[in-house]
């Protein structure tokens, strides 16, 4: 109910809405009749004044058309005389063409004398049938050709600037020269100017007395001189017949022309740059300057090359660096060389210096040393200069080849392998000849070996780590690996110091021999001293001791007692004295043999390896010092061999041996050897002995103890 | 194999003379002559039996003195020269003498070893030769390929040339020659060379090899310094004129071209001592044995500077199938000079080495220790030298 009663009240509330509204309303629309039918009395009005404009327009149209028509006549007249009069100037022109030429070549103005021809050319080749066209144009042919011809004077003329032919060129082309011949006076005439320049430098190089400048300056006037000048006649060459004419025929010949042109004159500008740098050979020392100047040289013939991408002059300016490259790697190596063979003259003659009295020779071990350090620096100080080959602010070194091949075939291989391989085949060389007599100083064997050994422990691995580090080089090509070069100084060194043993063990067998072949040993007298030839053997082999020494380790010895003297003199007492027993037990007749003879020698050489006299012998002053003993002993061991002895003959061989027993086993690795080679001696003499008495052993030692 | 095993004979005396029995091609016989001062010196005829291999041998005492040097007629089986030592007076004489054995030993009788041991028999003297005038005789050359009358001495500074007269009881000295020069010069040892009709001696003295020519006694050529230290033998190519082969105290063996003395051809050094000892094979000169106071002997195979440089040429007829060309081929291969074989046997220095001159494949070696050693060639490279 209670909605139904708002319900209502709703809609009652809406009714009485809707009639103010309408009320609102109604006074708008009266006025929207009213304006309706105002329109409407405008728009009749309107109407009438359109039609009568329309009316107007067209007789004013007429009126137009009328006019229009009465002047057309005179308008086309008037074209006609303003057509005739342009012609009429250019007639003019024409005619007074010859006479404006003129002028212009006497003042001088070729260039607008050149305009004037162009623009009449046309014209004038077209009337030539008429008769009066045809004597201007002949005087302007005439004219021009004139023209043309002060031209090409001053174009060949010699002395006028790059800029003046240029204009030059411009005009005659523009006269329509043909291009071809025009190109090839253009070379021409730079190719006289340029050779002038090439002839500046070759004067540089100075003929026989030797380079007037260094290479750099030398260089520096190639590049300032030749190539720039060079560079600016491409330019304006490439200017004037190649770029204007676009892409015609003519431009490819032009292009062709220039680059035989530019090869030609760089051909020979290369080889006085080649000669220059073979002229560098002398002045090792340093080698930056060269470098520099060959980066110039490389540097400036960059920018050729970019001017002119279709010639090999880059190429080729790689190659000569290249070339110098090598020729300086090599250069090195020479120079490597000799120094070594100096170092090795300084040490003979260090060597063989006479000894001052109360100077002391110089030690072995400096000389080495000083060798050695003599020679590392040289190496170091090589590896520097070639370094600079490589440097990062040298434009050529980014070149592959001196990025690859460069470091690891020519550094690596062509200069440091090659050296150390020099070396050990220099030293090797000692070995082989002159070795008969000991022309070599065996002092100087040592050092050698000792230098080599040196080598293979380490200088030659230090060396190439150096160079390896120095020259990261990108090339995979083979390289000779350290081992086998320390494989060869190894054997170098091994070899040196064989020949070192057989010469001072030759030496000291000669005395041996030469005192065991001179001597009457069947009537000799008894005994009394030990032979001044024994106590020589003994000071060399002191001497030689003491030489090697300095160079080389002690070694190893066998194991023996403290006291070993008394020992082992015991023993070899021992089969002293046992050898009158010997003789007494043979038997007097000679078919049943007397067998014991050399019973206990042989019985000794069952058990003790077979010696080798002259083996090699291994890096310490032992080892060297067996050997040379060995060899002397054998020696003597053969000659006495080859004698017959009286009884004082032998008791002086035991004398001997006893002596050299005494002083010579403390050398030897193996002190068992001087016994057994001394027992062997003593005992062949025992046997080719007339009358075997020896000597008591009491005796012998008194002998040798009073010395 | 067994057949290459080396056959060892041991003189009870010490021993450095050496010598095949030229005039024998038949049986392979070698003379020692053997050193001692104290006992009556012996000469063992060795003959070896290479069937069986056996050794037969027969002394033959020697009583002049101890023997430093043997050679034998290339004539007559029986005649034979030596050097030797003679003691007297507190003085050593080396003298030469030619000798001639007993007519049963001369083709080697095969009578037991006891036998002949318990029954020496000694040789016969048939002549001196005279030295009092010219020193110690370093060795006796008979005339190769010769008659058996003519043979050379050298003594000290001499080369002395003989004719044996009235069936070898005579030697006459037909003309000398003697080496003058700074010190005292001696010879050490020489060869008579086979070729230019025999005309030709060459002496080693100190390093120096000299050359004569035996008719006008004057020398021919002369290598100072051919070997560093001194020359102890020599030995000429049989196969190849001027070819001569020396060997010494430098522990070298040097080939050389008597033409030019400047250079030798080929040089080896092999031995780690003196080379006292150098022999060329007779019939297969690329085959060179030396002996040395290492206690080795070395067998090289010489075939660049050969008579044969090439190799025995073959017919083709005789490699006509598959498997005589593959054998061909391989024989190829030792064209090299090489070294063959080092040979260990003895203990102590080997003073001479010779070829059997009845079998061209056989040698022997002798060490001063009296150990004698037949060696053969090995097989293989027989069988590569003749195929």
């Amino acid at each position: 109910m209670d909605s139904e009663a708002e319900m209502v009240k709703h809609i009652r509330a809406l009714d009485s809405d809707m009639q103010t509204l309408v009320y609102e309303n109604y006074n708008k629309f009266i006025s929207a009749t009213d304006t309706i039918r105002k329109m409407k009395n405008d728009f009749k009005k309107m109407e009438d004044e359109m039609d009568c404009l329309t009316t107007n327009m067209t007789a004013i149209t007429e009126f137009s058309a009328r006019i229009s028509h009465t002047l057309q006549h005179q308008h086309r007249q008037i074209t006609k005389l303003s057509g005739v009069h342009t012609l009429l100037r250019k007639l003019q022109f024409l005619f007074e063409l010859p006479s404006r030429l003129n002028t212009c070549v006497e003042l001088g103005a070729f260039g607008q004398a050149v305009r004037y021809y162009s623009k009449a050319r046309c014209v004038l080749h077209q009337y030539q049938h008429m008769p009066s066209f045809h004597g201007i144009q002949h005087d302007c042919q005439l004219i021009m050709a004139s023209l043309a011809l002060t031209l090409r004077d001053r174009f060949s003329d010699g002395g006028s600037s790059p800029q003046e032919l240029a204009e030059c060129v411009e005009l005659l082309l523009q006269l329509e020269e043909p291009a071809e011949e025009l190109c090839d006076e253009f070379l021409a005439h730079a190719q006289r100017r340029l050779t002038d320049e090439l002839l500046l430098l070759e004067r540089e190089l100075g003929g026989d007395a030797g380079p007037l400048s260094d290479v750099l300056e030398f260089t520096d006037k190639g590049c300032n001189g030749f190539v720039s000048n060079t560079c600016l006649v491409m330019a304006s060459y490439q200017d004037l017949f190649i770029s204007r004419s676009a892409q015609g025929p003519v431009s490819a010949m032009a292009q062709g022309k220039l680059v035989g042109f530019v090869d030609g004159l760089m051909a020979t500008y290369f080889s006085l740059v080649e000669r220059r740098i073979t002229l560098e050979r002398k002045s090792l020392g340093d080698n930056s300057l060269l470098v520099r100047s060959l980066d110039r040289f490389h540097r400036r013939l960059q920018a050729v090359a970019k001017l002119l991408p279709g010639s090999g002059v880059a190429a080729e300016g790689t190659a000569i660096v290249v070339r110098a490259a090598k020729q300086r790697l090599s250069q090195y190596l020479l120079a490597m060389r000799s120094f070594f063979t100096d170092c090795l003259t300084d040490v003979r003659q260090a060597l063989a210096a006479p000894r001052l009295p109360g100077k002391d020779q110089p030690s072995l071990a400096d000389l080495l040393t000083s060798v050695s350090t003599a020679v590392l620096n040289q190496i170091k100080s090589v590896l520097a200069y070639v370094h600079l080959f490589t440097a990062k602010d040298i434009t050529f070194s980014s070149k592959t080849y001196f990025k690859g091949e460069f470091c690891s075939q020519g550094v690596r291989e062509g200069l440091i392998v090659a050296f150390i391989r020099y070396l050990c085949q220099t030293a090797r060389q000692f070995c082989e000849s002159g070795g008969e007599r000991g022309a070599t100083p065996p002092a100087l064997l040592l050092i050698l070996s000792r230098l080599c050994l040196d080598y293979e422990t380490s200088t030659i691995s230090y060396i190439l780590t150096l160079t390896d580090e120095q020259f990261l080089g990108q090339d995979a090509s083979p390289v000779t690996p350290v081992t086998v070069l320390c494989a060869d100084a190894r054997d170098t060194a091994q070899k040196l110091l064989n020949h070192q043993v057989k010469v001072q063990g030759l030496n000291i067998s000669q005395m041996l021999r030469k005192s065991v072949e001179t001597r009457d040993w069947v009537s000799t007298m008894e005994p009394r001293n030990v032979r001044a030839v024994m106590k020589r053997v003994v000071e060399d082999i002191t001497a030689i001791d003491v030489q090697v020494g300095l160079l080389y380790e002690e070694g190893v010895r066998k194991a023996h007692s403290s006291d070993s003297s008394k020992r082992t003199f015991s023993v070899y007492s021992y089969s002293c004295s046992r050898q009158p027993t010997r003789y007494s037990y043979t038997p007097q007749v000679g078919k049943s043999a007397p067998m014991d003879t050399n019973l206990l020698s042989n019985i000794q050489k069952l058990f003790s390896e077979r010696i080798d006299i002259f083996s090699p012998v291994e890096f310490n002053k032992v080892s060297v010092l067996t050997g040379i003993i060995k060899i002397s002993l054998k020696t003597f061991l053969e000659c006495v061999r080859l004698r017959t002895f009286g009884r004082y003959g032998l008791q002086q061989i035991q004398v001997d041996c006893h002596y050299l027993q005494l002083y010579l086993w403390h050398f030897v690795s193996d002190e068992n050897l001087v016994h057994f080679l001394l027992d062997e001696i003593v005992g062949s003499s025992a046997h080719r002995c007339i009358d075997p008495v020896t000597m008591e052993q009491s005796v012998i030692e008194v002998i040798c103890e009073r010395g | 194999m067994e057949d290459d095993a080396p056959v060892i004979y041991g003189l009870e005396f010490q021993a450095r003379a050496l010598a095949p029995q030229v005039a024998e091609t038949d049986a392979i016989r070698f003379l020692v002559g053997t050193q001692s001062l104290k006992y009556d010196n012996q000469i063992h005829i060795i003959d070896f039996d290479d069937e069986n291999n056996i050794i037969n041998k027969n002394v033959l005492l020697h009583q002049a003195g101890e023997i430093w040097h043997i050679s034998t007629s290339p004539a007559d089986k029986g005649v034979l020269t030596t050097c030797y030592n003679k003691t007297s007076d507190s003085k050593v004489l080396t003298c030469a003498a030619v000798w001639c054995m007993p007519k049963e030993l001369e083709s080697g009788s095969h009578e037991s070893p006891d036998d002949s041991s318990s029954n020496p028999q000694t040789l016969e003297l048939l002549c001196h030769l005279d030295n009092t005038t010219h020193g110690n005789v370093a060795c006796v050359l008979w005339e190769p390929m010769g008659d058996g009358k003519k043979i050379a001495s050298l003594a000290d500074n001499h080369v002395l040339l003989w004719d044996l007269q009235e069936s070898s009881t005579k030697a006459v000295l037909s003309s000398s020659a003697t080496l003058e020069g700074k010190g005292q010069l001696k010879f050490t040892s020489g060869q008579w060379s086979p070729h230019h009709n025999c005309s030709q001696i060459a002496t080693a003295n100190d390093t120096a090899i000299r050359g004569w020519d035996t008719r006008s006694m004057r020398q021919i050529f002369c290598m100072e310094n051919a070997h560093g230290q001194l020359v102890r033998d020599l030995d000429f190519n049989p196969n190849k004129q001027y070819y001569l082969a020396s060997c010494g105290d430098d522990c070298k063996v040097k080939f050389w071209d008597t033409r030019n003395v400047h250079e030798p051809v080929k040089t080896l050094e092999e031995h780690s001592h003196w080379v006292w000892s150098v022999r060329y094979n007779h019939s297969h000169d690329q085959l060179v044995l030396t002996g040395s106071s290492d206690s080795r002997v070395i067998l090289s195979n010489m075939v660049s500077i050969s008579s044969e440089p090439f190799g025995h040429l073959v017919d083709d007829d005789e490699l006509s199938d598959q498997e005589d060309n593959h054998h061909e081929e391989k024989n190829k291969e030792p064209l090299q000079d090489s070294i063959i074989a080092t040979y260990e046997e003895h203990e102590d220095s080997v003073y001479a080495v010779e070829w059997s001159s009845a079998d061209p494949w056989l040698f022997a070696s002798l060490s001063y220790d009296g150990r004698l050693v037949i060696n053969r060639v090995p097989r293989a490279l027989k069988y590569s030298i003749l195929l």
